[in-house]
């Protein structure tokens, strides 16, 4: 048995849609797995809520904590007027979280390990900032390059490498979701087939033998679903400091 | 020599960058721990601030990475 670690990355396609030119549009699992992360989302929190309890039952204190803990977010990092981008940074958070975790759930597939994925998610975050940014303060946007308080002399190196941070955000941002969920996937992957190698290539003393790996395997998992949960906590924290920047230009961080 | 052997040898040396990175993370997040040691009470509010270093450091790692992924897949 070999390990071919990159396999599980593989997007399938289940059937055609339409055909636009050269570009094929085609409904894969990658679709399928995120219309299923939105119905699961969507449907979840309508059910939960329904109940309308005043005081809340567990699976509605579910839903009311996360909805306190992304406001909380937004609250702290980008002030009380950043709420009005409560729908999408929520949304982006509930996303991420359970295409993360879905993810985990062995056989099935990993859309956040895919960059196409996470650059678009980063491409909205960015062009919403300028969008707003420059729609709200109109010049005064192009403050965030400029800080206050830095000596003149060191003006312009300071705002050109403002400038450079500033456009290798949704590089970063998206890369570095896609890194974290492929990284950990194949080191799983690799280690699981350590198992596989083993019983087959020892016999009983590989079965043995084989206990190490599978200990490792369930460490491991037990740290991705930590990581899954920290880069989804990571990507939505990072979204309202740059909307802080386009509803604050000049002051923040 | 070779070029994809080049490639390969490339990629290898970007992947070094990311010591850096690491080392960065470990330092902001260590002197987080500390701090938050000396003065719990206000640990809480530094969260923020905390993930902020966190992912401008980690940034100058994952672009070393990319590097490495584009010498292997892309060019």
């Amino acid at each position: 048995m070999a390990i071919d670690p990159i396999h599980q990355f593989e997007i399938k396609k289940f059937f055609t849609i339409g055909q636009f030119g050269p570009l094929e549009l085609a409904f894969t699992n990658s679709a399928a797995f995120m219309f299923g992360a939105v119905a699961l989302i969507v449907g979840g929190l309508v059910l939960v809520t329904a109940g309308r309890g005043l005081v809340p039952g567990r699976m509605q204190s579910v839903a009311e904590v996360t909805y306190e803990f992304v406001g909380d977010m937004i609250r702290q990092t980008a002030g009380e007027d950043g709420m009005r981008f409560f729908p999408l940074v929520f949304t982006l958070f509930s996303f991420i979280l359970v295409l993360n975790m879905l993810g985990l759930i062995p056989g099935f597939f990993t859309v956040t390990s895919q960059i196409v994925v996470t650059a678009a998610l980063a491409l909205i975050v960015f062009v919403t900032v300028i969008g707003y940014g420059i729609w709200k303060n109109g010049f005064r946007f192009f403050r965030i390059f400029v800080p206050s308080g830095v000596p003149i002399y060191i003006l312009p190196l300071v705002t050109l490498i403002e400038i450079i941070s500033f456009l290798s955000r949704p590089l970063s941002h998206s890369v570095r979701l896609f890194a974290n969920m492929l990284a950990g996937h194949i080191t799983l992957e690799v280690f699981a087939g350590f198992i596989g190698l083993l019983a087959t290539g020892l016999g009983i003393f590989g079965f043995v033998v084989g206990i190490l790996p599978l200990g490792m395997t369930v460490a491991l998992m037990a740290l991705e679903l930590l990581v899954a949960f920290l880069q989804a906590y990571v990507f939505t924290m990072l979204t309202c400091i740059y909307l802080n920047d386009a509803l604050h230009p000049g002051h923040g961080h | 020599m070779d070029p994809m052997a080049a490639k390969y040898i490339g990629a290898g040396i970007a992947c070094i960058g990311m010591g850096g990175a690491g080392v960065g993370v470990g330092t902001i997040f260590g002197h987080y721990l500390a701090a938050a040691l000396r003065n719990p009470s206000a640990a809480q509010g530094q969260f923020g601030n905390l993930i902020f270093g966190f992912a401008v450091t980690e940034a100058l790692g994952i672009f070393s990475l990319l590097i490495a992924l584009l010498l292997l897949f892309a060019l």
